[in-house]
């Protein structure tokens, strides 16, 4: 019998192994997949009981607070957003019913506190409670109702970006959401055709037009195959890839130089510089300017998508291999889709002296005693084009605005740089303008985009730049 | 092997354990940022029960084995901190509990001079085993809980009688395959007669009852378990054991397609986390199938997995959702294997799974000691029960096998439980000290 019991007793051993196994598998092994599992809300619900920081714009005003409900153990704290719409996408939301979304997504961690393990150990041996830390934006409360307030209820988007900087005082998308609405009316949210909590800055994917030329014109300067005196022919149509291309209502030029060809928007002049600057030189730039790639924002990654040409049945970025028609491509046709936050980075190298900076919508954290905890620094992207590609270009766009396709968006005593985009969808227009301003000392780069709308870029997108560059160099001497 | 020196091994054994109380109530007290409640009270008092105990064994059983009663009172300690941690409120009932269940612990070893008296009456604590287990079938007293019937409602008390059932029928087991033993090794299967098959059919068919009446898989397993771990000592024949193996699994098998509540279990352990759209019994409502059925184990699962490594320390695991209902239903019961871990993490789980091993290593080297069949056969057996029941709950919460509410012993809040696990403590301690004295271990009584 004492063999058996030994065996018995073995056999425990293994049983109880295996207890250990399996409580390692759940605690170790597989304990982010676990944590990860939407199922899972013990880290929301913890989460709450946390009293969240403070997010404010640059201003000081606040963005995002807390309210209390109930008390002792049951104490937690539900967000509220004192302005509603107005800076739903930027700010985003975080419920517990509802996950989160925007900056409330991407700084999760500062916003409660999270800190490494030994310091908690260390706080939970004193008994402190954890306390969030406080964001402060780069967000303009004036500019971004001007831009609102410009957009008037048509669907689209306003972007500006400080293009030394890389602060972002303005993300306007129309449809707006109220954030304090989420809990309840999400799914309906969810559902609605015209997708009110997709952020068009940075989630819409839209043909950019005659914007496109912008990039062109810097790969064909930079690169050396031109110069912004190279003189091309302008006649209407010429083909390219076996499929004749159009000017604008078919207008005819005749031998033009670029600058001329850029205030004018040419598009045969276009399509040519781009077949013979070449795939692999489009590419490069476009690559440097970060397209294909998700922006170096700090904004989640779910919310944001790459600019590039698409296959439209797969979804997926083409690359430089796949066949791609250059030329079109050059002039914003093609398979091209871009988001306005992309256009106004191109907008940001040009002014920038051609340097670009990573777009950033937070500058400042702090703790709850208002010590400061990190300073975000503007930090530089890459310098996408020589200083001297960066002025000629500039120059080439400050003409589209002083006399072509742009002049609705000129200021008073301000000297503007810009280019109109109108990509034609079907039977409606996606209507297009990126500038900076001043051209002297560029303050502000911005990208307008209206959706299926029946106008051009200079007439529908221009007058809103316009409106909101003259908010925001309004005040303090722009 | 100094036989003096037992007793003060397991009264310095027990310091530890007070240590412990003392400790854990503290921590779990600095994290409730209160300083009014007595913890040092807390764990005088029991280490002044426990040396009590401590004494009594002492002067009964002075050759008992003198690592079980430390081992037993370190769960239970571990079990009153977790619990306080829980809800005071589940503290003080189950101290109370533990007090009773000390007192009969005593009690039993005081009034059981002769552990083969046993023997004697095994027709009758069989019958009041199985007695024990169609109880909560009885129209008036019978409680569903969870889908099982599992207790029995006496007014003021609920009271669980499968975990005193359990002890009844091993101790029948024990008794009349020490008899029949004989018959089994020897002969081939086929030839066996029905008498002498007979217990392992009644058994079966008695574990096959409570799946179909009690509908509990969990208890089924840990009985029919028991009962092979006892008929494998006894005969030693692997084959019989596989027999009941594939009798039991073949039956399982056929209930857990035909008994709904078995089939849910399985189905939930198979796939806790799907997202389909289910009508959830409970609500009325429409729901995720892991927000309803999948709810508790991917609950716990949840739970452990914010426990990591080290865990997150005494007091800190989310228990209720703020505000709300339960974020892990049963934690003071099914689930408390889940609490530790989150709290403690797989350090502090592996811990108690090896004090459970210490505890089986203790209870099977008295069976070993022992110098009668009876007496090995019921250590063994009890101590197997006692193994199966960790394995059922911790298995189950921990998805190595369906969740089903048994006890995680000494630690889970429950007063059936607490008492029945400390009456199968003192039965191993009887064994054990019969055993050591007959090797002629120790001369002397008390002092």
């Amino acid at each position: 019998m004492n063999v058996a019991i030994t065996r018995l007793f073995v056999l425990f051993v293994v049983l109880f192994g295996l207890l250990v196994a399996f409580t390692s598998r759940w605690t170790v092994f597989e304990a982010d997949s676990l944590r990860e599992n939407t199922a899972n809300r013990r880290q929301l619900l913890e989460d709450q009981q946390i009293p969240r920081g403070i997010i404010t714009a640059r201003d000081g005003k606040k963005l995002a607070v807390n309210d209390r409900i109930g008390r002792d153990e049951s104490v937690r704290y539900v967000r509220e957003y004192p302005d509603g719409p107005l800076f739903g996408h930027a700010v985003g939301y975080s419920f517990v019913t509802q996950d989160q979304a925007g900056l409330e997504k991407f700084y999760n961690d500062q916003l409660i506190g999270e800190q490494n393990e030994f310091a908690s150990l260390i706080d939970a041996i004193v008994g402190a409670d954890q306390e969030g830390e406080n964001l402060r934006t780069t967000l303009d409360p004036a500019g971004q109702r001007s831009a609102f307030q410009a957009l008037a209820g048509r669907k689209g988007a306003i972007v500006v970006m400080e293009p030394a900087t890389g602060r972002v005082p303005v993300m306007a998308s129309v449809p707006k959401y109220d954030p304090n609405r989420i809990p309840e009316d999400f799914a309906k949210l969810n559902r609605e055709t015209d997708s009110p909590l997709l952020n068009r800055v940075t989630q819409a994917g839209y043909p950019p037009g005659s914007t496109m030329k912008v990039v062109t014109a810097v790969a064909a300067i930079d690169s050396g195959e031109f110069e912004k005196t190279s003189v091309l022919n302008g006649k209407s149509p010429q083909t390219f890839s076996g499929t004749p291309l159009n000017n604008f209502g078919n207008s005819q030029f005749g031998p033009i130089d670029l600058t001329e060809a850029l205030t004018n928007s040419v598009n045969t002049v276009w399509g040519r510089v781009g077949e013979r600057v070449g795939k692999e030189t489009m590419y490069e730039y476009m690559d440097r300017f970060g397209f294909n790639a998700d922006p170096p924002m700090d904004y989640p990654r779910s919310q944001m998508r790459p600019s590039g040409v698409y296959n439209p049945r797969t979804g997926n970025l083409l690359d430089e291999d796949d066949p791609i028609d250059v030329a079109r491509v050059a002039i914003g046709q093609e398979r091209l889709n871009v988001t306005p936050l992309q256009m106004a980075m191109v907008a940001s190298a040009v002014a920038n002296d051609g340097v670009l900076m990573e777009p950033r919508l937070v500058e400042r954290i702090t703790r709850p005693d208002g010590r400061l905890a990190e300073r975000i620094k503007p930090t530089r992207d890459e310098r996408v084009m020589k200083s001297s590609t960066s002025r000629d270009v500039t120059e080439m766009m400050t003409r589209v605005v002083d006399e072509g396709s742009g002049t609705a968006a000129a200021l008073e005593g301000i000297k503007v740089a810009g280019k109109t985009g109108t990509a034609e969808r079907g039977d409606s227009n996606q209507a297009w303008f990126i500038a900076f301003a001043p051209v002297a000392k560029p303050k502000y780069a911005i990208a307008v985009t209206i959706e299926r709308t029946q106008g051009t870029g200079g007439e529908e997108a221009a007058p809103l730049a316009k409106q909101v560059l003259t908010t925001l160099l309004g005040r303090g001497g722009g | 092997m100094a036989r003096k020196g037992d007793r003060w091994r397991e009264l310095f054994g027990l310091i530890p354990v007070s240590l412990l109380v003392t400790a854990g109530f503290t921590a779990v007290l600095i994290n409730r940022s209160a300083n009014d409640a007595p913890t040092i009270t807390y764990g005088v008092f029991f280490l002044g029960c426990c040396v009590l105990g401590s004494l009594v064994i002492r002067w009964r059983l002075p050759a008992a084995d003198p690592w079980l009663f430390p081992l037993s009172a370190l769960l239970a300690g571990f079990g009153l901190v977790t619990l306080y941690r829980l809800d005071e409120k589940f503290a003080a009932e189950q101290a109370l509990y533990f007090l009773v269940g000390l007192g009969l612990m005593l009690a039993t070893i005081l009034w059981l001079r002769d552990i083969r008296a046993l023997e004697r009456y095994r027709y009758t604590i069989a019958a009041i085993g199985i007695g024990l287990l169609v109880l909560p079938r009885m129209p008036g007293i019978g409680a569903q809980v969870n889908g099982a019937f599992l207790a029995i409602n006496l007014g003021f008390i609920q009271f669980q009688p499968a975990e005193f059932a359990k002890i009844a029928i091993v101790v029948f087991l024990a008794s009349y395959l020490n008899d029949t033993r004989d018959v089994l090794v020897r002969g081939r299967i086929p030839q066996i007669s029905l008498k002498h098959m007979g217990p392992l059919l009644v058994i079966w068919g008695a574990s096959m009852l409570m799946l179909v009446f009690i509908r509990d898989l969990g208890s089924s397993l840990m009985f029919f378990g028991g009962f092979l771990a006892v008929l494998y000592v006894a005969t030693s024949r692997i084959s019989l054991v596989l027999v009941g193996l594939v009798m039991f699994f073949g039956g399982a098998a056929f209930f857990a397609s035909n008994v709904g509540h078995v089939e849910d279990r399985v189905q939930t352990w198979l796939d806790p986390f799907s997202t389909e759209r289910v009508l959830c019994p409970g609500t009325g409502t429409t729901e995720k199938y892991v927000d309803c059925q999948g709810f508790q184990i991917a609950q716990s699962l949840f739970a452990q997995a914010d426990g990591g490594l080290f865990g997150q320390g005494f007091g800190n695991a989310l228990i209720k959702v703020p505000g709300g209902g339960p974020l892990l239903p049963a934690a003071e019961t099914d689930l408390i294997y889940a609490v530790i871990t989150d709290e403690l993490g797989l350090f502090g789980a592996t811990g108690v799974i090896l004090i459970y091993l210490m505890f089986a290593w203790r209870g099977f080297r008295a069976a070993i000691d022992a110098t009668d069949g009876f007496s090995k056969l019921l250590a063994a057996g009890l101590t197997s029960v006692f193994c199966l029941q960790v394995f059922v709950i911790v298995g189950g919460v921990t998805r190595v096998i369906p969740l089903t509410g048994v006890t995680l012993p000494f630690i889970s809040a429950g007063g059936s439980s607490i008492l029945a696990n400390f009456v199968l403590l003192a039965l191993i301690l009887i064994v054990s000290d019969r055993a050591r004295r007959d090797r002629g271990d120790v001369q002397g009584g008390l002092v």
